[in-house]
């Protein structure tokens, strides 16, 4: 086609004819090889365009496959909150443009919420930032505070954007796997993975600009303790760095475990941005709003991204979520209080899995918080040599055969690694329990037929 | 911290004059024409689609697919393949973001690299020179100018026009885009097809992309045309084109947007978008869809909102009109957008000594006396210019008429239409009297 466009484009002699008969869908074709060199990405993006996400949830998007994979609940939202974001669509001044940097009502809650767990108060305005989502927070920090040549220090396994996020800001990452103890004959726990002290202080250094926390940690469930965050911190101010602390699970702390927040160490509010998620709080994914808190001189910078990037988040969004806040606001201590109904609802579930999956021969680590569990799915010894992609994970191969035969979905624990700590955790696969009775009946069901099929 | 707390990509852009001017407006009682929203409500179909999406499947709390929801790019590839008569694919040819100012920015990060240069048309929307600079971008400017006025009318912003020998030279080989426009803010002009016609020109021969900001695409007067410039021919495998729910439905607190374009550069916005907030919000999206779905079914029709608004706000338009001359005023006349710019020479020449610091433009310390002294709002020009050229622009002021508050008779009205907004005149009138 190129060609003979090309050829009928020299039949006329003259450079007006193939002004006005080339017509610019020629000159198009004709610049395509330059053309394809200028319309290339911008460096930033450059080897971050895989994503495995958009990978999995198109292999579980089967309705008859039970999807117990991406981190998206199918129980409904508490029923007040639903009905706060009803009632505020009837609202006309909600429909327009509010604040940029949060919703004046929105910030409010927030700063009233977590005064009652920092020793300072928290100024609405300049203290707090709300976001697309935590995601939109996380960016924004990165952005805002992370330069070419920074080093930051992520810990593996790592929910999948800190890595790429991290790269686009043309830093470098630093990792450092968590480690398990070996564990015999008693239940293996997400608190049996720890960091080396001496490893992790070895990756410290004068080019460290941030540390990137996340607790209750995805994938593993692992709440960090005290001491742990202890020597974390004592490493940040050593080292004059930042931390970013990922705390979008901070109310799903399971029975034996408490929540610390690692800006409330000494010295630590100074240096700390941390990020909180109205989706992971209320079930509400889909609202995608997040927020971050810190110490006016950081947040200003994640201000000045956002007036750059989103400029504002959705009103109508916000004045809801600040409406559900202060419905639980007023009743911490209340079992009512969603904050402390969810983590009761899911550790009933948290169990449930557990015990699924130890019935089938999976070894489980049994999460301290969060909504995922993972397990070892070695011990299955699973046939995946049909699976095609042979230099895939794993891990990445169980999950698709098992999407494929077993009818349930996963998704595999290496996507939360660094290609040089892949093969580390290739033999583990992440399962969401934020789900209704019937979906993990469901998964129930495929279990036990898997499991009779062995014997 | 002993290090530079903040990223180099911050530099220069940190200061956003709106946080200034909005703090002004929310500390005195002031008649607002600055900031550009409406203040009438969405069209009934649009908030019964929003109240449906919040109160229907709970499953619309949840994440959605990234790159949008379905519902909602499967029917903007429909509606806009058949305006750009182009065969629009949902999953390859369309992205949603928030907000058409979350388009701007994915667009600018996926293909901007440090050292290209970004034509920006003066007056510009702000925020297209600090994406620029933020994405390490060199940003050249070129004015759209006045052409001189015959006959004492009023201008229109049709006489507004490029150079084509000044636009031309403006191009590089480092020229990585231009970011067009139509209709324009704060100006309010259309571009014409000979002018897009010209444009297109420019940017094939560069090689250059096209980002084009449309959101008041609806938004014409006096019979003009709104064109998409990636309707012409060799333009739409060069295009960006940016809408935005927000603009098209008078629901800006919904930040949702769109950019539409071929699968080689959407690619890489889905890149940036994916490491950078990944999904938008759910519900505000179904709202959108189902408020496009009614409104392809109306297209066209005398009962379509993409008519009857732009009927209705050029009431509000020449009602606003009327009443800046009125006070010794020179409005230009905006063939679209919600905006209009008014000429302030006469004031600039009986009050040249605003209270203000020592370089600040003038039209920046007028608004500010305004505000204080005659409880009017309005937006100073030169925010939307390159500072070298601010001196050009400093004897303008932009107003916003997307608005209908203040009436005599109060209250709302049956319909969701806005009404021709009499508050206008009465926080305008006094204007005249202090200048005298």
């Amino acid at each position: 086609m190129f060609l003979a466009r090309g050829r009928l484009c020299t039949l006329g002699s003259r450079p007006k004819f193939l002004k006005t008969i080339c017509a610019s869908k020629i000159l198009g074709l004709s610049t395509s090889a330059k053309m394809s060199l200028k319309f290339k990405n911008a460096k930033r993006i450059e080897g971050l365009d895989s994503n495995v996400w958009i990978e999995f949830t198109k292999l579980a998007a089967d309705p008859s496959v039970v999807n117990l994979g991406q981190g998206l609940p199918d129980i409904s939202p508490p029923v007040y909150v639903k009905e706060e974001l009803s009632k505020i669509a009837a609202i006309d001044s909600l429909n327009q443009y509010t604040r940029g940097f949060g919703h004046p009502s929105l910030v409010k809650a927030l700063s009233c919420l977590y005064e009652k767990f920092y020793q300072n108060q928290i100024n609405p305005n300049k203290e707090i930032l709300v976001t697309v989502g935590a995601y939109g927070s996380l960016f924004n920090a990165i952005q805002g505070l992370i330069d070419e040549g920074d080093e930051v220090i992520v810990i593996v396994p790592f929910y999948d954007c800190y890595e790429p996020m991290v790269r686009m800001a043309g830093a470098i990452p630093v990792f450092i796997p968590l480690r398990s103890k070996l564990v015999d004959g008693k239940k293996w726990s997400s608190s049996d993975w720890t960091l080396d002290p001496q490893e992790l202080a070895s990756k410290f250094n004068s080019k460290t600009k941030a540390i990137i926390l996340n607790t209750p940690h995805n994938p593993l469930g692992k709440v960090y303790t005290k001491e742990e965050l202890q020597v974390i911190a004592d490493l940040c101010i050593k080292y004059d760095t930042l931390c970013i602390s990922d705390e979008v699970y901070e109310w799903l702390v399971y029975t034996g475990n408490k929540h610390f927040k690692i800006a409330t160490f000494p010295g630590m509010w100074e240096r700390t941005i941390t990020i909180g998620s109205a989706g992971k709080t209320f079930s509400v994914t889909g609202w995608k709003l997040g927020w971050s808190i810190g110490p006016k001189h950081l947040i200003k910078h994640l201000q000045t991204v956002q007036q750059n990037t989103v400029y504002t988040c959705a009103t109508p969004l916000q004045e809801a979520l600040a409406q559900a806040l202060w419905i639980d606001i007023k009743r911490m201590n209340d079992p009512e209080c969603y904050f402390n109904s969810l983590p009761k609802e899911l550790e009933v579930k948290r169990n449930r899995m557990v015990h699924l999956l130890e019935s089938v021969g999976l070894k489980p680590i049994v999460p301290d918080g969060g909504y995922f569990i993972i397990a070892d799915v070695s011990l299955l010894d699973t046939d995946l040599s049909d699976m095609k992609n042979s230099n895939e994970p794993y891990d990445y191969k169980f999950v698709k055969w098992m999407t494929k035969n077993k009818k349930l979905s996963a998704i595999p624990v290496s996507a939360f690694c660094n290609a040089e700590t892949k093969l580390q955790f290739e033999k583990f696969v992440r399962f969401c329990f934020i789900k209704k009775d019937s979906t993990l009946d469901a998964a129930e069901e495929i279990i036990k037929a898997w499991s009779r099929l062995k014997f | 911290m002993t290090k530079q707390l903040q990223a180099r990509r911050l530099d220069g852009i940190d200061h956003n004059p709106w946080v200034e001017f909005v703090k002004l407006a929310s500390e005195a009682d002031v008649v607002n024409l600055g900031q550009g929203f409406p203040d009438f409500p969405p069209p009934d179909f649009a908030v019964e689609a929003f109240q449906h999406a919040v109160s229907g499947d709970f499953m619309l709390n949840q994440y959605t697919k990234a790159f949008g929801y379905p519902p909602l790019t499967k029917i903007l590839a429909s509606f806009f393949g058949k305006l750009l008569g182009q065969d629009i694919d949902p999953l390859k040819n369309v992205l949603v973001t928030v907000g058409a100012y979350g388009a701007l920015f994915t667009a600018f990060q996926a293909l901007v690299d440090e050292g290209d240069e970004v034509i920006i048309i003066e007056p510009f929307f702000d925020c297209y020179e600090p994406m620029t600079l933020m994405a390490g971008g060199r940003p050249v400017f070129v004015s759209l100018k006045p052409s001189p006025n015959q006959d004492g009318e009023l201008d229109s912003s049709s006489s507004w026009q490029l150079d084509p020998t000044e636009l031309a030279s403006k191009f590089t080989s480092r020229t990585k885009a231009l970011i067009l426009n139509t209709p324009n803010n704060p100006l309010g002009k259309v571009f014409s097809r000979a002018e897009l016609e010209l444009v297109a020109s420019l940017c094939q021969q560069h090689d250059v992309v096209c980002i084009t900001d449309e959101v008041y695409q609806w938004l014409v007067y006096d019979g003009c045309q709104h064109v998409s410039i990636a309707t012409l021919p060799g333009m739409w495998e060069r295009t960006l084109t940016i809408g935005s729910a927000g603009k098209t439905f008078s629901a800006t607190g919904w930040k949702v947007g769109w950019v539409l374009g071929p699968d080689s550069l959407l690619k890489h916005l889905r890149t940036m978008h994916q490491n950078s907030i990944f999904h938008c919000p759910t519900q505000a999206q179904a709202a959108v869809a189902q408020s496009f779905e009614r409104e392809q079914l109306h297209f066209g029709q005398p009962s379509s909102y993409f008519v009857q608004l732009p009927q209705a706000i050029q009431r509000c338009r020449d009602h606003m009109i009327q009443s800046l001359k009125s006070v010794g005023l020179r409005p230009v006349i905006p063939q679209g957008s919600y905006f209009l710019i008014t000429d302030i020479s006469e004031f600039k020449s009986k009050m040249p000594n605003l209270p203000g610091a020592a370089d600040e433009p003038y039209d920046r310390r007028f608004v500010k006396w305004m505000i204080k002294n005659k409880g009017l709002m309005a937006i100073p020009v030169s925010i939307f210019c390159s500072v070298p050229h601010q001196k050009l622009f400093d004897h303008y002021i932009r107003f916003c008429f997307m608005k209908v508050k203040d009436r005599p008779g109060g209250g709302k009205t049956s319909s969701s239409l806005p009404m021709p907004p009499a508050g206008v005149g009465r926080g305008v009138g006094p204007i005249c009297v202090g200048a005298g």
